[in-house]
């Protein structure tokens, strides 16, 4: 898994991609966002080399573009996806411990979260905390419909619905 | 019984735009059984169109009938189906026997009203709502080429794009005793 974050510009993906490409290397699922203008990028990097031979690979492109990065040795697996039952969205106004009230009382509640994203939206003064979550209720959809309305009585919003996937 | 081979993309014959039957006869009848069972074959498929097994003409055949608790009409075989009235919006996940091991979300219309022949020729009409309307636009799609692939959106949009809802008075009070 290879991991870089650094200040958002044009050329961030091209750049890394196109050295990964004429290194060798093959992209699997990744996920690449702009996060407060720091620009993050985790990607599954296939390489028949070491640890250094990768680094080696990604040091040049990274210092050009003024970009952290790591990687993590991982057995990734393709064609693994979890399908998400559950679609949870949790707002309110802004304050700390938000994110850490909520999916405590998820994980408690037995939720597997499969993918999170979160905003702060609103304005400067008047900040709102949004987060969208899907996962899987592996004790069940009431026990995270309880857990919520815990959640939900501390000035918090939450609403849950099932993914219903249709196959056609 | 025969199961046909689904095509799966990037297959070209997905992207062609299919053409109206106009031969109801014993060939058709026994293509669309075949349809049926490749769509029953697939896992937890809820519709089928003939440009999936190759075939481009444009049949498709919905059933939303095995999911709990939803409206729907049981299994509809539809020959040249035309949708003639869109009305909401609603975001939702789908996949695809023609794509396999990927789901996406997707904005469709929440409730449709569907002009189509059956299998033997005879007009009809239905008016579908949720899932079943999904399941509709999504086949129908099919037979203008057209994959969920092609209509992705961001999750990112999901939470404010649900709920963007418009209701209206029934159009066709005649086709309306599924609200019963």
């Amino acid at each position: 898994m290879l991991t870089l974050v650094g200040e958002d510009r044009p050329g961030i993906v091209a750049g890394v991609t196109q050295a990964l490409f004429d290194g060798g290397c093959n992209l699997g699922e990744t996920s690449m966002m702009r996060l407060g203008g720091v620009f993050t990028i985790m990607m599954m990097t296939q390489h028949d080399g070491t640890t250094q031979s990768l680094k080696n690979i990604v040091q040049p492109v990274a210092k050009r573009l003024c970009l952290r990065f790591h990687v993590d040795n991982i057995e990734g697996r393709l064609h693994d996806h979890v399908e998400p039952e559950v679609r949870i969205s949790v707002f309110g106004a802004d304050r700390a411990g938000i994110v850490a009230q909520a999916t405590g009382a998820l994980a408690d509640a037995g939720f597997n979260i499969l993918h999170l994203e979160s905003d702060v939206a609103g304005s400067e003064d008047k900040p709102i905390y949004i987060m969208q979550i899907e996962g899987v209720a592996q004790k069940g959809v009431e026990a995270v419909r309880k857990a919520l309305e815990t959640v939900a009585k501390e000035g918090i919003e939450t609403s849950i619905e099932p993914i219903d996937t249709l196959i056609g | 019984m025969a199961v046909l081979e689904i095509l799966t993309y990037p297959d070209e014959r997905l992207k062609l735009t299919s053409d109206p039957v106009e031969r109801f006869d014993q060939r058709l009848l026994s293509f669309i059984r075949d349809m049926e069972d490749t769509m029953r074959a697939g896992p937890g498929s809820v519709g089928i169109a003939a440009s999936q097994v190759g075939r481009n003409i444009r049949v498709v055949i919905v059933d939303v009938s095995g999911k709990p608790d939803i409206k729907n009409h049981g299994k509809l075989t539809l020959v040249n189906p035309e949708i003639i009235q869109w009305d909401g919006l609603a975001v939702g996940r789908e996949g695809c026997l023609s794509v396999p091991d990927y789901t996406g979300n997707v904005i469709r219309a929440e409730k449709i009203v569907v002009k189509a022949q059956d299998e033997t020729g005879g007009q009809c009409e239905y008016e579908m709502e949720g899932f079943e309307a999904r399941a509709a636009q999504h086949e129908i799609d099919h037979l203008d080429g057209l994959l969920f692939l092609d209509r992705l959106v961001s999750r990112r949009n999901d939470l404010f794009r649900r709920k963007v809802y418009k209701r209206s008075k029934h159009v066709n009070p005649g086709e309306s005793n599924q609200e019963g």
